[in-house]
């Protein structure tokens, strides 16, 4: 039973994680209709920022984190200025192309930079921040985790419900034209929505490190493990998103647990294979709103 | 003549770069007034408005020649954020809310072109002009009626302050009370606001009772142009889009003689 309990809230913490890695992706297809394949070399890019940040220039680890966080945010804005923008108005299959080579290149830059070694942050996260609720223990790195994702959901769920921006947001991802029609600026939303995505990546690939050490290859195909997660989530539902994460986060720490540490990047997907006979939307799949 | 908003002289626009759709339309528009502009399907109504709210890039439309003067501006040819800041809104056809908002967020979205996004007076004034989507106000848009959803759009219009309200068929699929109400509030907006209107309509018989000034057209060319009430007094008018006779009285199905009707005006 204890160890069922440690598995569980391992789980939790850890699809949490990929939950909020994967609300990046989700913004952006729901703002643009983009799939960013690109998406776990963000991830790896925020962990190395990061890295180089505290071992090369020596900051404190929350000067660190804030400034990779807005590092990313505005590598987020390039890449839609520089990269997305010259292709609007093109067919989305170019678009999707053009992040499979985005994704090519962070890769290369990253290995021509910091090699393909693992590397591993020094030790900074207090030994009190690890709880014990009687024989269950939570490693400091998953109660950081925990606390940093929930206090995101917030601030997203704030920014999107009650902020001006965040409903313009919402209006271009449900009805881009009428959204034009009253004049919110469509392509400064796109440019918003890569900034968020490339954020939240970043702050996911930096905790990942933290618990799995930093390496190219490793953080760049978690990012392909976003897609059993949006896809059971519903692609287009942010909340679906966490959910996803998490189911994905359990069944994975629980497998290793109980089966076979190296099943557990299998069977999430026989999961989804299952859950997708059943709901082919996802769970919390947008149901379309129709009139008759 | 009062003072002139919007001047469209002699435009033609072009789809994708073959298919021309209006060819060489010229329409003046006065501060204050209410323009509606009549016309069968397919005889460029909607594509003259999308000209002005900038609407046509989106769909590889292209002003080709002529100009468009707002204010003494030339807009042709403009992006649809720089023409919506400028104070002109297009509520367009068919409705389109944003579905999975609800209605007040809906209206939020309208202050998009308004300096530091104020929106709390403006529900205000907009609740008051369609009292209806107060209690509708926490539901998603998707869910509402069409008369609803036709007061969210113009309301949602509302939220920008516009000068210019261009206004593609808000009768569409509506029951006839509702259209009088929502004809009733144009009229009133119209007053109150001190917004100038293009109405595009099918239905003459209103759009005409609320207008000031007129243009028929067809084919994309003015066919037409005159004061509403000369307009609803003109015996092709009558005939073609009001339903009637010339002498006025309804007219029977066995006397129309399809074959041998004028095809044309002028």
């Amino acid at each position: 039973m204890e160890f069922f309990l440690q598995l569980l809230v391992n789980g939790v913490c850890v699809g949490l994680l990929y939950g909020i890695s994967a609300m990046g992706f989700v913004m952006i297809f729901k703002s643009s209709s983009v799939l960013n394949f690109a998406h776990g070399e963000l991830l790896a890019l925020g962990a190395f920022f990061f890295l180089s940040l505290v071992t090369w220039a020596k900051l404190p680890i929350i000067v660190a984190f804030i400034l990779t966080l807005i590092g990313c945010f505005i590598l987020g804005f390039l890449i839609e200025r520089f990269f997305l923008r010259p292709l609007i108005g093109e067919k989305l299959i170019f678009v999707i192309m053009l992040t499979v080579g985005l994704a090519a290149m962070f890769k290369g830059f990253i290995l021509l930079i910091w090699g393909g070694n693992l590397y591993t942050y020094p030790e900074f996260l207090p030994e009190a921040m690890g709880l014990k609720f009687g024989s269950i223990y939570i490693a400091p790195v998953y109660s950081a985790t925990l606390i940093i994702s929930v206090i995101f959901l917030v601030l997203f769920g704030l920014f999107f419900k009650k902020s001006a921006q965040g409903i313009y947001m919402r209006s271009v991802a449900d009805n881009q034209k009428a959204a034009l029609s009253l004049g919110v600026h469509v392509r400064r939303v796109f440019a918003l929505s890569w900034a968020i995505a490339a954020l939240v990546a970043s702050m996911s690939g930096i905790v990942l490190g933290i618990i799995n050490g930093v390496n190219v290859h490793d953080l760049s195909s978690i990012g392909l493990k976003v897609f059993p997660v949006v896809i059971l989530g519903g692609l287009d539902s942010i909340g679906g998103a966490i959910i996803g994460g998490i189911i994905i986060g359990v069944l994975e720490t629980f497998t290793g647990g109980y089966l076979s540490p190296s099943l557990r990047d299998v069977v999430p997907y026989i999961v989804l294979v299952f859950i997708l006979m059943v709901k082919p939307y996802g769970l919390f799949g947008l149901v379309e709103i129709e009139r008759v | 003549m009062g003072e002139i908003l919007l001047q469209l002289n002699n435009i033609s626009v072009v789809y994708s770069d073959v298919i021309q759709v209006l060819k060489g339309v010229s329409l003046s528009v006065e501060k204050n007034h209410i323009v509606s502009l009549l016309g069968s399907n397919g005889a460029g109504k909607t594509t003259t408005l999308k000209a002005i709210s900038g609407l046509l890039k989106p769909e590889n439309g292209e002003v080709t020649e002529g100009t468009i003067l707002y204010n003494g501006v030339n807009i042709q040819n403009q992006a649809p954020e720089f023409i919506t800041r400028q104070g002109i809104i297009q509520v367009l056809e068919g409705r389109q809310p944003f579905k999975y908002l609800t209605i007040e967020e809906n209206l939020r979205v309208g202050t998009a072109t308004r300096f530091g996004k104020p929106y709390k007076q403006d529900l205000e004034l907009v609740y008051n002009y369609f009292p209806a989507l107060v209690q509708r106000r926490k539901s998603l848009a998707g869910y509402c009626s069409g008369g609803e959803l036709q007061m969210l759009v113009i309301g949602r219009a509302l939220m920008a302050h516009p000068q210019l309200l261009l206004l593609d068929e808000p009768s569409l699929g509506l029951a006839p009370l509702v259209v009088q109400e929502i004809f009733r509030i144009i009229k009133k907006i119209n007053e109150e606001q001190e917004a100038t209107i293009i109405l595009v309509e099918q239905n003459a018989r209103m759009a005409l009772q609320v207008a000031h000034y007129g243009y028929v057209m067809e084919n994309g060319k003015i066919m037409m142009e005159a004061t509403a009430k000369e307009l609803s007094d003109n015996p092709d008018i009558k005939e073609f889009y009001l339903g009637m006779a010339a002498s006025g009285i309804a007219k029977s199905y066995k006397d129309v003689k399809s074959y041998r009707r004028r095809k044309r005006w002028l």
